[in-house]
């Protein structure tokens, strides 16, 4: 597998980031090798082998549905980069 | 008393029968970070007054002859990617350098309520992406045993401060090594708890398939110790397993009789240091002198670990990650003009390239079209290794090898070759994608005089008896009596 520029791009839309020039070559670059390495999982046979997501096998942890006080919202609020009228501030997102 | 040369349990004890108080106890720890911190850099931030305070409350406790638990009294640090209610928890990132999160971790207010007290916070690899602690946002910590040298990551503040006298035990998070290989590096002793141990509430996520929190300590008596006070069920923690905490009582009677220890042959190829190699098949003669039986077998599927690993630990991280988008907490760049490019623009600003690169990483994996060749395939190759695990504890009570492949290595010598940073992982990441638990202890030195740490792996919830057989090697060897200098005396 190659990762060339058009992809990389895409991978900069998929993840929200924007690279420089010099990033985006770096990116590619270390990508490719750490993609030749990972390559090598090709060779193994893994024909009927279940994908293991997760260590060990979990059963649904349930609890009761009770209503309970959450979390203080100026405690959430504290850390907000811009907030008003007890809402996070973001840029205008509608005309 | 000199306090650098005992055990956090041993300064628990002076201070429970009032020959030492806590708070004496807690200045001497923060005279030593303000002697050799300059040099070292493993605090991100140091809570003097906070510390003082709560040596005061507990010492109160003591004069009044409460029962508290072994370690009240003791200070202790805390890697910077686990949450401190109201405290900086900046997790090595520009992105999160001014957060002070709203509640504490899980395990801190475990280690709190057994009465420790908290000096500070530790330097770490942004977002624990790293085994060198160079790509913190805050600088690269030291290996106090050579101060040209990185300390490992990612917990490298963590196992620096332990090693440099500017803490007698701390906690640190391990993803893929990230508690075992600093160890190795600084000489220290430490525990990746089995999967589920330890509550991840309040443990910043990186992959949270693979994260646990653990103990670092100066031996492994104190790991354990360290690691039953911070164990157990937390119903806040999804992935915590409903079992109590972890009962080291049997593990302390010395013995390694009748241990059966498998070494796998294939860890022991091309790659590995020769100095490395020698201690621990020395370490390997020295569990054969007491009294363990020692086979050598074939681990299969070896080669597959990093490449599943990264996969694995990418996606999950570019999951994780994507809380990061300058709105409700952390960095929040200054040039967006819509909401998109705020996104993108907090993004690209507040991470580094190492975390960018996995980012990038794990979307390409999770991708549609790589997905099954990728993502998927990668989950298949964590079956079959945790299936070589399952019949490697069939015939063995443990598994011995190396932690990592070399002794620590010169400061910028890797960071600019992530492929040859990620191969330094390959004895520790399997533990990971296997879910279970493992040690590290040191075992010798190398021409140069660092230190090589010893990993032993069992099955899961096995952790008292791998540290029975850690601590029956402790006794019969010095290694990690041996202190670090390098930061004595001012070195750059």
């Amino acid at each position: 597998m190659k990762i060339d520029t058009e992809l990389i791009s895409y991978l900069e839309e998929l993840s929200r980031l924007k690279l420089s020039e010099d990033e985006k070559n770096k990116a590619q670059s270390d990508l490719n090798r750490i993609l030749d390495y990972i390559d090598k999982l090709a060779e193994l046979d893994t024909a009927d082998i279940e994908p293991l997501s997760h260590p060990f096998e979990f059963t649904n942890n349930f609890r009761e549905d009770e209503a309970k006080p959450s979390a203080d919202r100026e405690l959430i609020l504290k850390n907000a980069p811009e907030k008003k009228d007890g809402c996070f501030k973001v840029p205008k997102t509608v005309e | 008393m000199d306090l650098s040369t005992m055990t956090a349990l041993e300064i628990g004890k002076e201070i429970k029968q009032r020959r030492l108080s806590s708070v004496e106890v807690t200045k001497n720890f923060i005279e030593n970070i303000k002697n050799n911190d300059k040099t070292i850099n493993a605090y991100t931030l140091v809570l003097e007054e906070n510390a003082l305070k709560q040596a005061e409350q507990i010492q109160k406790k003591i004069d009044n002859s409460e029962d508290l638990p072994p370690l009240a009294g003791v200070p202790a640090a805390v890697k910077d990617n686990i949450c401190t209610k109201d405290i900086l928890t900046c997790c090595g990132s520009k992105m999160l350098s001014n957060f002070k999160p709203p509640y504490s971790a899980s395990a801190v207010e475990r280690l709190e309520q057994a009465g420790a007290v908290i000096l500070g916070k530790l330097n770490m690899d942004e977002f624990a992406m790293g085994g060198s602690t160079e790509t913190s946002y805050f600088g690269p910590t030291k290996n106090p045993w050579d101060t040209q040298k990185v300390p490992g990551g990612s917990s490298g503040g963590s196992a620096a401060a332990v090693a440099a006298d500017e803490a007698p035990y701390s906690l640190g998070s391990d993803t893929g090594g990230s508690i075992r290989q600093p160890c190795s590096f600084c000489g220290v002793s430490g525990i990746k708890p089995t999967y589920g141990s330890v509550s991840r509430y309040g443990l910043v996520a990186f992959a949270s398939s693979l994260d646990q929190i653990g103990p670092i300590g100066r031996d492994i008596k104190d790991c354990a110790e360290i690691l039953s006070v911070i164990s157990g069920h937390d119903f806040r923690d999804f992935t915590s397993v409903n079992r109590p905490a972890i009962d080291f009582s049997s593990s302390f009677d010395g013995s390694a009789k009748s241990l059966k220890i498998g070494i796998p042959k294939n860890y022991f190829s091309a790659g590995l240091d020769k100095d490395v190699e020698k201690a621990v098949l020395e370490a390997a003669e020295v569990f054969k002198k007491i009294g363990a039986q020692i086979y050598e077998f074939e681990l299969p599927t070896v080669e597959y670990a990093i490449p599943a690993y990264y996969i694995i630990a990418c996606a999950e991280a570019s999951s994780n990650l994507s809380r990061y988008d300058g709105v409700k907490y952390g960095y929040r760049s200054k040039n967006a003009e819509n909401i998109l490019d705020l996104f993108c623009s907090s993004r690209s600003e507040g991470f580094g390239m190492e975390v960018k690169r996995r980012i990038m990483l794990g979307s390409f994996v999770l991708s549609s079209g790589y997905y099954d060749a990728y993502y998927k395939k990668g989950l298949q190759a964590r079956a079959l290794i945790k299936k070589g695990f399952d019949e490697a504890f069939e015939k063995y009570d443990m598994i011995l090898s190396p932690t990592a492949p070399t002794v620590a290595f010169k400061i910028g010598e890797n960071i600019s070759d992530p492929l040859k940073m990620y191969l330094g992982d390959i004895y520790t990441v399997s533990v990971n994608l296997a879910g279970i638990p493992a040690v590290s202890v040191p075992c010798g030195f190398d021409k140069e005089g660092m230190p090589i740490g010893l990993q032993l792996i069992g099955k899961a919830f096995s952790e008292p008896v791998l540290v029975k057989a850690a601590y029956a090697f402790q006794l019969n060897t010095d290694f990690h009596k041996k202190k670090a200098q390098a930061f004595k005396g001012g070195e750059q």
